[in-house]
């Protein structure tokens, strides 16, 4: 049974007191709170068996290869990865996606190409696309967001082009929570022989990824949002395209053989790894998935659509609250962005913040989406995860009803 | 809920009161100096204007912005307390103003001279918000330094 009051407790931070009154921490499309066995994990790795990996043949570098290697394949059976060697560990999805945009789109797009993205799109999955196609004097077209918050898909016939080389889109937007049709983009994508890329930063931590079952030829994902430590992130190549990619960074652990002119590549993944990697953090990263794979996928998401729900319809109460996103949960991921009146958004984090509630504030790394499509300076935004509850999302709305009357008639202030 | 702890310090009652009617609201026709401030991490806006009598003392404020409360109220404070400063002294304003933002320590003297403007000190207890209590300062000295260049 999923009982929040008990999983709770396996995340020490969250007893923790703000400004003293109990931390609801409700910023976790930014970044998840651990649990300790994941934080257990780091310690143990450093108390028990550091060592650096692959190069050596005594005790401690033998146990730290074995985990590191353990936790690439947790990962793998975790979204269903063919092969652990389809995994490529990076800092995190900025990171992976940079990967992608040096090692294979710098040798594949050519003058006259195109690669689509989604109006929806985090700047980690915008700008190396505009750089991409600003060096290879390709085209960057969009997806629309439509009115209902989704993803239009109307005009997708139209924007798949045969020049069209590369899908990038977001599996789910970190403003709206829209949750996009992964599935058929993917599928439309390879029909004019494009590959597709998802940004998986906000869904892999919140609902069941099966790579297989998406057919996608690129999908990243950050640690940080998924219970795993900082510093740690994925990037899932399908094999046929990750043998055709060129190394990333070069250096050690990436080769085979070198000599004073030359040097030949390690075998798949370790090409693209180069230097020391963050062993303790894979092996964290493992544990994290460890800790979710005992919740179960499924549940979270559930637990997390009941909360969101819950969150809509008290949201209501408060007239002055307009909300950006999906009605319908079927789509919804649990990001609640919105804004009250004309209160700034940064004057209602902070009002929350003294109240021991932490949202976020701004344009989330959305900049084109919050002021060119919302037409908004900035959104505060709420997001939960597995262990947030109806509790907290009361302390929420309590603590904007408290603004509200804090700002008083500042909310009829000049438009 | 009652209203939690330490936000009096911060949103004092004359902040909250430039807050919800900012003075000098307008941009001017014909300004002698004119500064745009635009802090693209909160979306906060500023517009400065002024113009300047025969004897190069300012004699006219315009100010328009959008954002919160913190960065609105101190632009209209600041706007309220130009009128009659020399470019000098306006100038000398904006570093006193910087400085206490920044930690430094106010004699009796400066604080008589912010008059109002020392409200916004309970700002540095909340360091994030100090940058949005400073835009419409650094504006002021974008626009200082932009009327130097072309009267040089
Ligand atoms: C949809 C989406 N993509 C990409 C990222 C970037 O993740 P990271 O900062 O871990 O690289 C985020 C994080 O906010 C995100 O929400």
């Amino acid at each position: 049974m999923y009982d929040v009051s008990v999983i709770r407790n396996d995340f020490p931070i969250l007893s923790r007191q703000v400004n003293g009154r109990p931390l609801v921490y409700l910023d976790n499309a930014a970044t998840s709170q651990k649990p300790q066995s994941m934080i257990d994990a780091l310690v143990n790795y450093y108390s028990g068996y550091n060592s650096n990996v692959h190069r050596g043949v005594h005790t401690l570098s033998m146990e730290a290869t074995d985990a590191y290697e353990e936790a690439r394949q947790k990962i793998a059976t975790f979204i269903n990865a063919p092969s652990p060697d389809n995994l490529i560990f990076v800092r995190n999805t900025s990171e992976a996606i940079n990967l992608v945009e040096y090692s294979w789109a710098a040798a594949n797009l050519k003058k006259g190409d195109r690669v689509v993205a989604t109006e929806m799109e985090h700047h980690s999955n915008l700008v190396p696309w505009q750089h991409a196609v600003a060096k290879a004097e390709a085209e960057l077209k969009l997806m629309k967001m439509a009115e209902d918050y989704s993803l239009d898909l109307s005009d997708l016939d139209e924007l798949l082009t045969p020049q069209t080389k590369l899908v990038a889109f977001t599996q789910m937007s970190n403003v709206l929570g829209t949750i996009t049709p992964a599935k058929e983009i993917i599928a439309a994508a390879h029909r004019v022989g494009a590959l597709a890329l998802v940004d998986a930063a906000q869904s892999v931590p919140h609902m069941p990824i099966d790579v297989q079952d998406l057919d996608c030829d690129f999908l990243a994902f950050s640690g940080h949002k998924m219970g795993g430590p900082m510093g740690i992130g994925v990037l899932y190549v399908k094999r046929e395209v990750l043998e055709e990619m060129e190394p990333f960074l070069r250096g050690g652990e990436m080769v085979l053989e070198v000599t004073y002119e030359n040097a030949s590549w390690a075998d798949l993944p370790m090409r693209f790894e180069a230097g020391t990697p963050s062993v303790a953090d894979s092996i964290g990263l493992g544990a994290a998935i460890d800790y979710l794979t005992t919740l179960g996928m499924d549940n979270i998401r559930q637990h997390e659509v009941k909360l969101t729900s819950y969150a809509i319809e008290r949201f209501k109460e408060i007239e002055e609250i307009s909300t950006y996103g999906p009605g319908d949960m079927s789509i919804r991921g649990g990001v609640m962005s919105f804004t009250m009146g004309n209160v700034h958004p940064h004057d209602i984090g902070q009002v929350l913040d003294q109240a021991g509630v932490a949202i976020r504030t701004g344009h989330h790394c959305a900049m084109p989406l919050v002021r060119s499509r919302l037409h908004l300076p900035a959104t505060a935004r709420a997001s939960f995860y597995l262990y947030n509850t109806e509790a907290e999302v009361d302390s929420l709305i309590d603590g904007l009803k408290t603004t509200l009357r804090f700002f008083g008639d500042a909310n009829t202030r000049r438009a | 809920m009652q209203t939690p702890d330490g936000l009096d310090d911060l949103y004092q009652d004359i902040i909250l009161d430039h807050y919800r009617s900012p003075r000098n609201q307008g941009v001017l026709e014909y300004p002698h100096l004119h500064g745009e401030g635009f802090n693209p991490f909160c979306g906060d806006q500023v517009d400065l204007t002024l113009t300047l009598s025969g004897d190069g003392r300012i004699d006219g404020v315009g100010f328009l912005g959008q954002g919160c409360s913190i960065s609105q109220a101190s632009g209209s404070m600041l706007s309220d307390q130009l009128k009659g400063k020399t470019i000098d002294e306006a100038e000398e304003f904006v570093r006193t103003f910087k400085g206490i933002m920044q930690g430094s320590d106010v004699s009796q003297e400066q604080e008589e001279e912010l008059g109002e403007i020392a409200a916004l000190q309970g700002v540095k207890q909340f360091p994030v918000r100090i940058k949005c209590a400073l835009l419409s300062w650094t504006t002021l000295q974008d626009a200082i330094n932009e009327y130097r260049k072309t009267v040089s």
